[in-house]
């Protein structure tokens, strides 16, 4: 599928590929179609994390080039990070040079914030943990001004934040963006509120996509954090008590949702968490009926994840289908959803 | 509304009416966020509050720069988990002395519009989501009478302020009934330093002390009687409680 390479000018125009489970049936249409396609009752769930400045362009101790993105950051401060070598964003990650190898106690330096390595990965040595002087305000001070969001190969131009942020945002714990809620306007959420559709959210810390490392790929995505307002579980236990449907914009919002369930075997409760939940075709879910997500690629975690909303003969169906009709894939792309009828 | 456990962010924070909001809100209870460009003045203003037993961050930054806006609310919502007031009273003059308009640089009124009109739409823009999301928050945009009141070089500034003005109405209208309010508020005028840059003449004794005009404003931020795209006089404003 072509990977649209910018942001759309108005999210209203994404188009939306409706798979229905049930009837085995596809049909094609915008995303303001969910006015009509969802009813009183069902809940759409929302990620509000932001997306962070995630990629930091410093300098080893040694002087040499190196890119750390931060893909999550831990309860003591400190961030987990992948590194990779000398390189921009024109290249593909997998074509970038391995990062220099570094030790615990090592220094890097982006633009003014010092960071000290305070872990490496046994089986991964670019993946490591990094421990930031600065902390509190001055801390996302400096992040925010060394920081630029992770960049894709595939894009026309480099992305700034303002590219890569939800219209419902909130604090910045996304490596890369939730981009399932690029298509969502406050002008379609508002009126699916007034139709009595309900919004939720949660925040999750979606992880990074892309480590350079085929063996660190296959791990993905890693251990993620996850935060889930009381108001949602509640709204959760509303809607199913009302014969609703929760919706999922996302597979990260699948995946904290079904993770914190998982955690509470079986009982979904608000609060903070991790997870480590990789959903698939033998996933029982508990707690998502549907999901709204963008145009995934088969192989990768993500379309693994859909199989648990709908059989793989019908996700392979579903991309011809929109391949045939010019959808275009990844971040900035078109959308779908798996909703039984 | 209880003030006292609230998350508010406030533009303009380190010097006059700003500097004056932020004191008030700490003593009533509030967790600040704090922007500033003047990184020195800010950084004593929340030394005097957190000395106070308050809770400030400081937040240096500046609100006219569109690269700056997800810093400012991405450093807010993690310092302060919700951002639930949100108060625009950075603004700019432009030159000085106030020029007439025939005499003023288009690059000048575009700056001041850049930090007294773009620059809140645009932090409005990045907050407001999880403020519809949960149902609930304000945002307060403080005015000046120079926004109603044609004043012989003030043409920068009045006009950047009118258009405020109609901006906070437009989205009180848009987005009536989803809790999340609007409001204007005209200060009046007070001994700060841009008044006094504005009119080096005025006899300072005459004019409204900030501290005073924040009681107030803090007030009107508690009062959730007040209907949301209303604009209103400081000095007037008497709490229906």
């Amino acid at each position: 599928m072509k990977a649209a390479r910018w942001p759309r000018d108005d999210p209203r125009s994404t188009r939306l590929l409706r798979v229905d489970p049930t009837r085995g049936e596809l049909s094609d249409g915008t995303i303001g179609d969910l006015r009509s396609l969802l009813r009183r009752d069902d809940l759409l769930v929302v990620n509000d994390a932001a997306t962070m400045p995630a990629s930091l362009a410093g300098l080893t101790e040694q002087g040499t080039p190196v890119e750390a993105r931060l893909a999550a950051e831990a309860e003591d401060g400190t961030f987990q990070a992948v590194l990779f070598g000398a390189g921009d964003w024109r290249t593909r990650t997998e074509d970038r040079p391995p990062p220099p190898r570094l030790a615990m106690g090592d220094a890097l330096r982006f633009d003014g914030l010092r960071a000290i390595v305070s872990g490496v990965d046994e089986v991964a040595p670019r993946l490591v943990r990094l421990a930031f002087e600065a902390r509190g305000a001055a801390l996302f001070s400096a992040l925010y001004r060394a920081g630029r969001p992770v960049q894709y190969a595939h894009t026309r131009d480099p992305l700034s934040l303002w590219h890569v942020q939800t219209a419902y945002s909130g604090r910045p714990w996304a490596a890369e963006a939730p981009s399932a809620g690029f298509a969502l306007t406050w002008d379609l959420l508002l009126d699916l509120r007034r139709r009595g559709v309900g919004l939720a959210s949660v925040t999750h810390a979606a992880g990074l996509s892309s480590t350079g490392d085929a063996a660190l790929d296959a791990r993905l995505p890693l251990t993620e954090r996850y935060d889930i307002p009381a108001r949602t579980v509640l709204a959760i236990d509303q809607a199913r008590s009302r014969g609703g449907r929760v919706v999922a914009v996302g597979t990260t919002v699948a995946r904290a949702l079904e993770g914190a369930a998982a955690n509470g075997n079986g009982t979904l409760a608000a609060g903070p968490g991790l997870t480590d939940l990789r959903l698939g075709p033998q996933t029982q879910r508990g707690v998502v009926d549907a999901i709204v997500t963008g145009m995934h690629e088969a192989a990768t975690s993500h379309f693994a994840l859909l199989q648990s909303f709908a059989p793989v003969g019908l996700l392979a169906l579903a991309t011809g289908f929109a391949e045939a009709r010019g959808y275009q894939g990844h971040e900035f792309g078109d959308a779908m959803l798996i909703l039984d009828g | 509304m209880e003030i006292a456990g609230k998350g508010v962010l406030i533009t303009g924070a380190s010097r006059g009416l700003g500097a004056a909001l932020a004191r008030e809100l700490a003593r009533r209870g509030a967790r600040l966020a704090l922007v500033a460009r003047g990184e020195a003045a800010l950084a004593e203003v929340v030394a005097s509050i957190r000395a106070g037993g308050g809770e400030a961050h400081a937040i240096p930054a500046d609100v006219a720069a569109k690269h700056q806006t997800h810093a400012i609310a991405g450093a807010a919502a993690s310092l302060l988990g919700e951002v639930e007031v949100l108060v625009h009273n950075a603004s700019t003059l432009g030159p000085l002395p106030l020029p007439l308009l025939a005499d003023l640089a288009c690059e000048d009124l575009e700056e001041v519009m850049a930090a007294n009109l773009v620059g809140p739409f645009r932090l409005t823009k990045v907050l407001v989501g999880q403020m519809l999301l949960r149902e609930r928050g304000l945002v307060v945009h403080l005015s000046s009478d120079a926004a109603t009141n044609a004043y012989p070089r003030w043409g920068a500034y009045g006009a950047s302020k009118a258009a405020l003005d109609h901006l906070a109405r437009i989205w009180a209208a848009e987005l009536s009934g989803t809790g999340v309010r609007f409001l204007g508020i005209d200060p009046g005028e007070m001994d700060t330093d841009m008044h006094a840059a504005a009119m080096p003449e005025a006899d300072r004794g005459s004019l409204a002390r900030p501290e005073d005009v924040a009681v107030q404003v803090a007030g009107m931020i508690g009062d959730e009687s007040i209907p949301s795209g209303a604009r209103i006089e400081a000095l007037a404003w008497r709490s229906a409680a």
